[in-house]
């Protein structure tokens, strides 16, 4: 069996409650389908407030789902018990400022996923503590500092290293380097790889930046407005891209390029992205897409099977 | 030269030690009518404390000092509030990472707009309107005139600068501050943020200084460009010589460590180890004696540390350097 985690159809429904009126429903994920792999990165990209948080924390059952089904090992989630969960799927978060506890000394940051949900001693937890922080590049004497004594890059050390104490299957990274300097992202992202190959990590890495969404991935999932809309082997997608979103997306990004300027954005998908909260009837890109034709406003297309890759478009 | 700024230091009285913190160190750059200046450098190495200082808005426990801080024939330093407030929002604009946060929440775009022309002109609230009117689709937001009657929550962040981008330029500033301006918005909108601040520029001929993290932005956008480092600049020229010849080790660095095989010129082979630069910034308090990035150059030699490196210039390319073994020569050597 080679497929760490299966995702079947999930639907994920916000209500919105309005004081005295009608809640309004978001559909912050709508049908998402797809497998990830041992040893194998895959990328999440999309617009701000297309689902991707939503889907690392029903991933990690942060969030519930309002339907659909997930297995993780080939056992469906809802089978798992608490902590047999916990220890197969962890997550690391964007701001390692916040996600860490201030009152906390480092080394109690690290240990206390082995305090609740193991029955270790102290004393092989301690051992389990600094091999980690050593694995992770964070000096032992750092063990007794306070994460605001840390840097950026420091704390997101901590909290890789806290996410790993179980010895986890699955790290969902929702954003792990972009609150960092770029000289220090470098020395994350190597720390992520490294990792990747000694323990047989999966990672679910959300990004905005696409540049570092094509250095750590194998394979690439493009979404819109709670959808994917393209999904498929890095290279495909970054190379060959078939969704207009995914094209528009992949020509926005700043490259280092110099004096080339970028393409200019076609007319029609300037502008902004709608809300969640009143998708348009048929394709939700359609309102921006250069390519719609009347077809793309009747229906919502299907995620087919195109060119090596999954791209959910009726003109792809 | 529209703006002028020799050796600028700023200072500022710290809580815990007797020591002021010397947070910006020495800084003399230049900006001319019409050129876009790119900023990038280290989070905390002084960028937005500078634009601060040229806006004359840092906080009282600051000291700046410069042998020249002059913009548009005025002397930035020994200018009163009452002149501050005639040369700010009408000369020199600025506009910030996050709109949200510099628009009042409970008023309405028209109102906010047109308070600040008619504060900076001499014009009815009609015309200050139809004017609003007009720079609203000037930076492209569809249906300005019902636009202006929205407030801010009902704007997108890309339509919130959008905003403050139209609010800055309504008096058609000499130069434009645009600290982080599109740090905070998705790629497709960053793009179209960008390109509209190019086409101002162009066609008012304004001057630009654009403080970005991202050396893709700053490379496709601007015509010259500053790195600093700890409080420091260690490199300026023009982007182009610059980006594919840095001669500073901390350029060279930076230029090395961005991901991404997208990048023509650094050809990345994905999942590969990233060429990193060890170690952190210095804090305050343990600031080298010399060169400030010496604790991580990969070149340091026992003379880096020695005492404070000047700047060196290489006069026919216009390019300035902090460092006494730059790139090019390492490479012949
Ligand atoms: N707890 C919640 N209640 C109601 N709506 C929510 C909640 N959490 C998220 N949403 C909405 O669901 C949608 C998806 O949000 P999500 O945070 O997953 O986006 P994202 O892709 O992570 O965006 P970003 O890039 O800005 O982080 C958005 O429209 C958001 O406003
Ligand atoms: N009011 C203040 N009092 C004391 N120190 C300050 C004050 N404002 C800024 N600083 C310090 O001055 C240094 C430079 O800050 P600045 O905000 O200019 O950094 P920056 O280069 O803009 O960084 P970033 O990329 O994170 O925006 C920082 O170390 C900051 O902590
Ligand atoms: S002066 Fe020395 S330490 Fe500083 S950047 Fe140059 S080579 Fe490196
Ligand atoms: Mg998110
Ligand atoms: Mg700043």
């Amino acid at each position: 069996m080679n497929n760490i985690l299966e995702v079947k159809n999930l639907n994920k429904v916000f209500e919105i409650k309005k004081f005295l009126k009608k809640s309004l429903s978001l559909k912050a994920l709508s049908d998402v389908n797809f497998t990830l792999g041992q040893n194998v990165t895959l990328g999440i990209v999309g617009e701000s407030g297309c689902g991707k948080s939503t889907l690392a924390k029903v991933l990690t059952q942060l969030e519930i789902e309002t339907s659909g089904e997930i297995e993780l090992l080939g056992k469906k989630y809802k089978d798992y018990k608490p902590r047999e969960f916990h220890s197969l799927i962890q997550m690391v978060f964007q701001d390692p400022y916040q996600s860490l506890n201030p009152r906390k000394k480092a080394f109690d940051i690290i240990a206390d996923p082995l305090r609740i949900n193991t029955d270790k001693s102290e004393e092989e937890i301690r051992e389990l503590v600094y091999s980690m922080m050593k694995k992770v590049g964070l000096r032992a004497e750092f063990a007794q500092r306070y994460p605001h004594h840390f840097s950026g890059g420091q704390r997101q050390r901590l909290g890789i290293a806290r996410a790993l104490m179980l010895r986890p299957r699955v790290l969902i990274l929702d954003e792990p380097v972009s609150a960092l300097d770029v000289s220090i992202q470098a020395q994350v992202l190597n720390l992520l790889l490294d990792l990747q190959k000694e323990f047989s990590l999966s990672y679910i890495f959300i990004s905005h930046d696409l540049s570092v969404i094509q250095h750590i991935s194998d394979k690439i999932l493009v979404m819109y407005l709670g959808r994917i809309v393209e999904y498929g082997p890095r290279d495909e997608i970054f190379l060959n891209p078939k969704h207009p979103y995914t094209k528009i997306l992949l020509e926005s990004a700043p490259t280092l390029t110099v004096g080339k300027q970028t393409k200019e954005i076609p007319e029609s998908a300037k502008g902004e992205i709608p809300s969640a909260l009143y998708l348009p009837k048929g394709c939700a890109f359609s309102p921006r897409c250069p390519m719609v034709t009347p077809e793309c406003l009747q229906a919502i297309p299907e995620l087919l099977n195109k060119d090596n890759r999954l791209v959910a478009c009726f003109n792809a | 030269m529209l703006l002028e700024v020799e050796n600028l230091n700023i200072h500022f009285k710290s809580d815990r030690s007797k020591n002021p913190i010397h947070a910006v160190r020495d800084l003399s750059f230049s900006v001319k009518q019409g050129e876009m200046l790119g900023v990038v450098g280290e989070s905390g190495s002084g960028k937005s404390i500078t634009n601060l200082a040229l806006m004359g808005l840092l906080p009282d426990s600051s000291l700046v000092t410069a042998k020249k801080a002059e913009f548009n024939g005025h002397n930035l330093l020994s200018l009163k509030d009452k002149q501050w407030q005639k040369i700010r929002g009408r000369e020199v604009a600025m506009i910030f990472q996050d709109p949200m946060t510099a628009l009042n929440p409970f008023l309405s775009v028209q109102f906010q707009m047109v308070e600040t022309i008619k504060a900076h002109m001499d014009i009815s609230k009609k015309d200050a309107i139809d004017k609003s009117i007009e720079l609203l689709s000037l930076v492209g937001i569809p249906s300005p005139k019902d636009r202006l009657k929205a407030y801010p929550f009902e704007l997108s962040g890309g339509m919130a600068q959008r905003v403050m981008i139209a609010m800055a330029i309504s008096t058609n500033p000499k130069l434009l501050i645009a600290d982080e301006p599109t740090t905070a918005l998705d790629v497709t909108i960053q793009k179209q943020i960008l390109d509209l601040i190019k086409m101002l520029q162009e066609r008012q001929n304004m001057a630009v200084v654009l403080v970005t993290h991202d050396l893709g932005v700053v490379s496709q956008y601007s015509e010259r460009l500053q790195v600093m480092y700890a409080g420091e600049v260690v490199e300026s020229g023009p982007t182009k010589d610059l980006i594919s010849h840095p001669e500073h080790p901390y350029t060279h660095a930076l230029l090395g460590s961005r991901p991404g095989a997208l990048v023509d010129n650094l050809r990345r082979v994905p999942k590969t180890i990233l060429p990193s630069i060890p170690g952190i910034v210095p804090s305050f308090n343990e600031r080298p004696i010399g060169c400030q990035f010496s604790p991580r150059c990969e070149f340091v030699t026992p003379e880096c540390q020695r005492s404070p490196i000047p700047i060196f210039e290489s006069e026919p390319a216009h390019r300035e350097y902090r460092c006494i073994h730059p790139i090019e020569h390492v490479v012949i050597k």
